[in-house]
């Protein structure tokens, strides 16, 4: 009895949600397709094309593995963004801009580091601003990516408590849109001081070829995915630091204060948690994993060009929103399934719709679902 | 008192105490500037035709000017009356020019076939279709907060320009037989974006009648200008920026000025101070949301086909998002909520920030009789020359002037949110309270509040 009223009364709910029903059906006949599609069949009534067609295996195998990749990505960028939404209360818009400047520092140590492993004949000052040939890979030198990893974290960090003192604070309790506004001034204010540094120059950064960077072929029933060394290290630094985050968030007294603060202010400065630090670990933390995340980005893609970060970013934020905006597991799982969708929806749409596909993803997340998917708990 | 109050002080009251002719004077003092500006590069760099150069000089800057006043009055109604934070505007002013090429593009026509519809028709067409589209995007607004708005119209703007960008829709490929077949066919009508390669239609500065063939006004022009050295194509320009700034400025300035002190811009002032106040007298205030972002949209959409489409030719480079940003600087500048804030926010932020730091870095460059360029930043560095220092900066002056802006915008928002002009004291009634005769109750008041608003 109990059971049916609580069936009835659900259903009720969605009817008095279309749209929610319209989503769950077109998402419904986009499994079928697809498995129309891998099965090979099609249906064509009076000539009508309705579903399937034909897709290989191995390439559903390879976008959902390409978007796994990019998806730790974004959920690992987006860990900062929403971290510091919950607990300042601003989308920062300047959050794709620390990836870039994580990614420049540190494929410049790097290359400073490969100076001397791998003995580069070139000036330091070339070295220093990659102008050389693309010749680090983990193979070749693991010391210069993991030297590189941290210069990323560290000189993001630095940078990010730099303008937290020059910027941010000055500006606490100012309310959402006058720390955004400023959030894209600094956006525009280091992009351009890596212009001013690296110049508009898209380089390449990682070697590559069999010799210098080895992958493992998987073999799928009608063709093969292969996944070099590179995406393998990112994959796993990427749940590594995942890892480390929820370790932090939980077991230790920092997280719980962080929650505290994400769930009410003025209780928490009242129960005696240090605000101020909280804030300062917040952007430790949170700048810290987005210059990793652009280092470990860069090691994947293996081109680095200043305005990744910042194209990055409206990404980042259809993850963490998708996930529910201020929660951390939110932004991992947002960033996820964003990234896996982006790829999957290759099946279907040209690869140029591959962004628009995602940011539709979001808009549509914000209008139906504002708090997220995973039902919006600021568990910082 | 500080230097701007000094400065602002050092105005003669007759141009300080009147909207219209501030403007107008901060316009001819920048032009004038700009004129010696550029005639000074000129000279510096010796050519023979210095005065083409000065009005060239000018000409730029006022387009540049009157075309950031159009779109920082439009965002105006969004953002400074009603509080709706759009940061799309790049995207509406993409899909009214696009939309105006598509529909002027002759049919069968290169890069990409069009419906071939006469100009004015395309015009009016674009600004429907930015209203349009406007409407929809308003519509999340309904909803949501201000950072999330901000979000979604981003994500919009980025949406109309990749989906023009890609080859799908581009009809690049005329030929139905072949596979990459791509012109959009809807209704029978054929059409496309160009992609990349952008698009191509007969539209030019509606000034441009007057100089075909051999006609009563436009002839005239040019054999004067050409008995000072000024170039013809220097001659229409100018004559395309005296028409945007004599009829289409001033239209949109009267535009919003009138909305704002009407019974409908007053519900969007309330709902930009607080909408449950202004619900609970009663106001529908998704309906006016909506009205003002589609009238907004419109304007963006007649701006950039104004600006960016005024030559004949577009590309999805025209409508970067970087220009959204722009916009949002001069209007933070000026003052958000103030007309006349926005033109002047305008004017200073493309005068000072967008093209000033590249003039002076010409002039010096000129004037130093060319500085030594480094080839990159550590070169320069390294050498420990202060010549090579100074080549750098002026050689790298476009990502300086980036790092300006950035600054200018993270300044304001510490210590002037409100802008130059956002003091002003907004009248919320239809009469000017504040001016209110001596009575003989309250006569000491009246006059304490009367020598505030002076100010």
């Amino acid at each position: 009895m109990g059971v049916t009223d609580n069936t009835t009364g659900r259903i009720r709910g969605y009817a008095a949600r279309p749209a929610v029903v319209l989503l769950a059906f077109a998402l419904g006949y986009l499994l079928v397709d697809l498995a129309a599609k891998l099965a090979g069949i099609s249906v064509d009534p009076l000539g009508v094309h309705v579903l399937g067609g034909y897709v290989r295996v191995s390439s559903v195998v390879k976008y959902l593995f390409n978007g796994l990749i990019l998806g730790l990505i974004i959920g690992l960028a987006g860990v900062g963004l929403s971290m510091t939404y919950s607990i300042l209360s601003f989308a920062n818009f300047a959050h794709g801009d620390y990836l870039t400047v994580g990614a420049f520092s540190g494929w410049a140590a790097s290359y400073v580091v490969a100076l001397f492993t791998l003995g580069l004949a070139e000036p330091f000052g070339e070295i220093f601003l990659l102008n050389v040939p693309s010749v680090v890979s983990i193979a070749t030198s693991p010391a210069a990516v993991v030297v590189g990893l941290i210069v990323a974290a560290t000189a993001s960090v630095a940078l990010v408590l730099l303008l937290d003192r020059l910027v941010y604070k000055p500006m606490r309790g100012r309310g959402g849109i006058p720390l955004l506004i400023a959030s894209i001034g600094v956006a525009l204010a280091l992009r351009y001081t890596i212009v001013f540094v690296w110049s508009t120059n898209t380089r390449g950064v990682t070697a590559v070829g069999v010799e210098s960077l080895p992958a493992y072929t998987l073999y799928v029933v009608d063709g093969s995915y292969s996944i070099n060394l590179h995406e393998f290290t990112m994959i796993v630094a990427a749940v590594a630091l995942m890892i480390g985050v929820h370790v932090l968030l939980q077991f230790t007294k920092l997280g719980k204060a962080m929650r505290a603060m994400a769930d009410n202010k003025a209780l928490a400065q009242v129960t005696g948690i240090p605000t101020e630090r909280v804030i300062r670990a917040t952007w430790i933390i949170g700048g810290g994993l987005a210059g990793m995340a652009g280092f470990l980005i860069i090691l994947k893609r293996g081109v680095l060009s200043y305005n990744f970060g910042w194209r990055l970013l409206l990404f980042i934020f259809s993850g963490v929103i998708l996930g529910g905006i201020g929660s951390v597991y939110g932004a991992i799982g947002g960033g996820i399934i964003i990234g896996i969708a982006s790829r999957m929806a290759l099946i279907w749409i040209p690869s140029g719709f591959a962004r628009v596909a995602a940011f539709s993803v979001m808009i549509l997340v914000l209008l139906f679902r504002p708090a997220g998917l995973f039902g919006g708990v600021t568990t910082a | 008192m500080s230097v701007g109050g000094r400065l602002w002080q050092a105005v003669p009251p007759v141009i300080r105490e009147h909207d219209t002719r501030l403007i107008v004077a901060i316009l001819v003092v920048v032009s004038i500037t700009y004129m010696l500006l550029g005639g000074l590069q000129a000279y510096l760099a010796s050519e023979s035709n210095l005065l083409n150069a000065m009005v060239n000089s000018m000409r730029f800057i006022l387009l540049t000017a009157i075309a950031y006043a159009l779109l920082t009055l439009a965002l105006n109604l969004h953002w400074g009356y009603t509080g709706l934070f759009n940061i799309g505007i790049a995207g509406f002013m993409a899909v009214g020019a696009y939309a105006t090429y598509i529909l002027a593009a002759p049919p069968g026509g290169r890069p990409a076939p069009g419906l071939g519809l006469p100009v004015p028709v395309a015009i009016l067409g674009g600004m429907v279709a930015a209203a349009i589209v406007g409407g929809i995007v308003a519509l999340p607004a309904l909803q949501l907060d201000a950072d999330y708005f901000a979000i979604v119209t981003v994500g919009f703007s980025e949406i109309v320009r990749l989906s023009i960008q890609d080859s799908t829709f581009s009809g690049t490929v005329q030929d139905p037989n072949l596979d990459t077949y791509n012109v959009v066919n809807l209704f029978g009508a054929e059409f496309g974006t160009g992609g990349g390669r952008g698009i191509q239609a007969p539209i030019g500065p509606p000034t441009d009648v007057l100089f075909e063939g051999t006609t009563a006004v436009g002839q005239p022009l040019i054999d004067l200008g050409a008995s000072y050295g000024i170039g013809q194509p220097v001659v229409t320009g100018m004559t395309y920026v005296v028409f945007l700034g004599i009829l289409v400025l001033p239209a949109y300035y009267v535009v919003s000025q009138r909305l704002g002190n009407s019974p409908f811009g007053r519900v969007l002032k309330a709902i930009r101070e607080d909408e449950t106040v202004a619900q609970s007298l009663g106001k529908d205030t998704r309906w006016f949301k909506i009205k003002v972002f589609m009238l907004g949209a419109a304007m963006m959409g007649l701006a950039g086909i104004l600006w960016r489409g005024r030559a004949g030719y577009i590309n999805p480079q025209s409508f970067r998002p970087l220009i959204t940003f722009y916009v949002f600087t001069a209007l933070i500048i000026g003052g958000a909520g103030s007309n006349t804030g926005s033109v002047i926010g305008a004017i200073a932020f493309t005068s000072l920030l967008l093209n000033g730091p590249r003039r002076v870095a010409g002039v010096i460059d000129s004037a130093a009789g060319g500085l030594p360029s480094p080839s990159n930043f550590y070169v320069a560095l390294s050498s420990l020359d202060p010549a090579m220092y100074a080549g750098y900066l002026v050689s790298e002056i476009s990502a300086l002037k980036f790092i300006f802006v950035g600054i200018v915008i993270v300044w304001l928002m510490q210590n002037r949110p409100e802008g130059m002009l956002g003091h002003r004291k907004e009248i919320a009634s239809s009469i000017d309270l504040s001016e209110r005769p001596e009575t003989e109750s309250g006569g000491g008041v009246a006059a304490t509040d009367g020598g505030v608003s002076d100010e």
